[in-house]
């Protein structure tokens, strides 16, 4: 087994890390659309209750230098965000009425 | 009934005879007749925003922009001595066009001293002056000095780069913006540098979108969901607190109850963990005492100022101290590109940086309903099945617009006739 990818305090989130520690959102939009209801869930349950800890542990590392393992924490809470838009407003992966409307996000900061 | 107090006309839309009331045509946007008129009446002659000052971080950078409706692409440069300038992005050698990476389609930007034409290798100054004709002895009597770009009338405002496609534009660009307008140029942007970016092609007439973002009485019925289920009214009304014309512009100023405030019980889970929403991160930057610039009526628990500025650049100031701007580029009389652009104070915290993610999934989510929405909304005008649609006082900001658009296109239809 390979190196954690999170950092220690949050070794419970690592089975989640390789599919949705991404740093873009065009990646963790099309992560969205090819995970089940049931993956996302199962995301969103382990990672919700843990995220506001994951915050403080973030805030106590500087934003413009952060190490890859709080990097990639900071990435799967921004998957939350995306993933909690599927759990708690929608129900299902796509906006209500979203048709075959698409909409690109083509820069934004990083970490 | 009304919340908020109207103009002793009794309306908003009264307050501004011109507009009239009655049943208002949206044949301006079907008619494949209409938007080639429109194309010259309307995106050769207005100014256009094509950027802000943040896209030329510095000397020597540049980027391109398409203008299909305007049939050109431009050319965008800050020069050595910090002057933004536009160019029609065309070689004077042979039309080839100048600036482009990956596909002559795609937009591009970078920084250098110079551009090479990948055609015959002519080389072009960032102010536009030819530097370089490859075998120059060949040809017949040319001066270098006389075969720079065409250039483009070009000026910042608020640190939005305009452009204007006319030989002479009939007004300076402050003028054009006029007394509404130009004000909102107090509000803060340069402290605003930290971008996200969206893009997106569109099945409707450019005026058909930017419809749905200049009336609020289409949210609660479509979005219902930006409260929690049990707090979900889709016959909750919506009422602009203030609503303005001037020229070819207008605005609109909402007030309400601030969602930071809401009860906990409204809130979706993520947006108390994040703290954020559909009105922005609820922990709004220090700006100082008084953010210049907002909510020209002093209405109550103010909550955005949306500015429409002719013809398709929006702009939408928030009370949590933050902007967005969206602009809508027709390609064709059923399509166009859809921009949009958020602005925060940068992050300094991973707490703020995900408080601006949610806000920026947040909007991405809802507009990704008004897109698909409207890609029936064209449908529906297409069939012809009706030729008129009545408009609410509420939607008094879309009746300004076609009229605008009317009598943009009557009258230089009307100076074309003088002009033969």
């Amino acid at each position: 087994m390979s190196a954690r990818l999170l950092p220690a305090e949050f070794a419970d989130l690592e089975p989640y890390a390789r599919t949705w520690c991404l740093p873009t959102e065009p990646e963790r939009w099309e992560r969205r659309l090819a995970s089940t209801m049931d993956e996302m869930h199962g995301f969103y349950d382990a990672c919700f209750p843990r995220a506001e800890a994951a915050i403080v542990y973030l805030d106590g590392v500087e934003l413009a230098a952060m190490p890859d393992d709080a990097t990639r924490l900071l990435e799967m809470l921004c998957s939350l965000a995306l993933v909690s838009y599927v759990v708690e407003v929608w129900q299902q992966s796509l906006p209500i009425d979203t048709g075959s409307a698409r909409i690109d996000r083509i820069s934004e900061p990083r970490p | 009934m009304s919340t908020f107090p109207r103009p002793p006309e009794g309306s908003w839309t009264a307050h501004y005879p011109q507009l009239g009331t009655g049943r208002v045509s949206f044949e301006d946007s079907v008619s494949p007749e209409f938007y080639e008129l429109e194309r010259d009446a309307i995106f050769r002659r207005a100014w256009l925003n094509v950027g802000r000052v943040n896209d030329l971080p510095r000397n020597g950078t540049y980027f391109t922009k398409e203008l299909a409706a305007a049939r050109t692409s431009l050319l965008v440069t800050r020069d050595m001595d910090g002057e933004i300038r536009a160019f029609h992005n065309v070689c004077r050698h042979r039309g080839n066009k100048l600036v482009w990476s990956g596909t002559p389609r795609q937009e591009s930007c970078g920084a250098g001293r110079q551009f090479v034409c990948k055609y015959h290798g002519w080389r072009y100054g960032l102010d536009g002056g030819c530097t370089y004709v490859h075998q120059e002895d060949e040809f017949f009597g040319i001066d270098k000095a006389l075969l720079g770009l065409a250039a483009v009338h070009c000026d910042v405002w608020a640190g939005f780069i305009f452009v204007n496609l006319a030989p002479t534009p009939a007004q300076t660009l402050r003028e054009y913006l006029g007394p509404m307008v130009t004000p909102l140029e107090g509000f803060p942007f340069h402290l605003m540098t930290e971008r996200y970016s969206f893009c997106a092609e569109n099945a409707s007439n450019w005026k058909v979108f930017i419809d749905a973002f200049q009336e609020y009485y289409h949210v609660p019925p479509l979005h219902t969901h930006q409260l929690g289920p049990a707090f979900r009214n889709p016959e909750a009304t919506f009422e602009g607190a203030h609503y303005q014309l001037d020229g070819p512009h207008r605005m609109v100023s909402t007030s309400g109850t601030r969602k930071h405030t809401f009860p906990a019980e409204h809130l979706y889970p993520s947006e108390l963990l994040m703290r954020s929403g559909n009105t922005g991160p609820w922990d709004a930057p220090d700006l100082g005492q008084h953010v210049a610039g907002v909510n020209p009526a002093g209405v109550a628990q103010w909550g955005i100022d949306n500015y429409q500025i002719f013809p398709n650049l929006e702009i939408i100031v928030y009370e949590r101290g933050w902007y967005l701007s969206y602009r809508f580029w027709p390609t064709s009389r059923n399509t166009h590109v859809f921009e949009a652009d958020l602005w925060f104070v940068p992050a300094t915290t991973a707490r703020e940086r995900l408080a601006r993610e949610y806000a920026a999934v947040t909007v991405k989510e809802y507009a990704l309903q008004d897109a698909g929405t409207l890609d029936g909304t064209q449908m529906g005008l297409e069939a012809r099945a009706f030729t008129d649609f009545p408009l609410n006082d509420q939607e008094i900001l879309v009746r300004h617009f076609h009229k605008t658009v009317a009598d943009w296109v009557r009258e230089h239809q009307q100076a074309l006739a003088a002009a033969r």
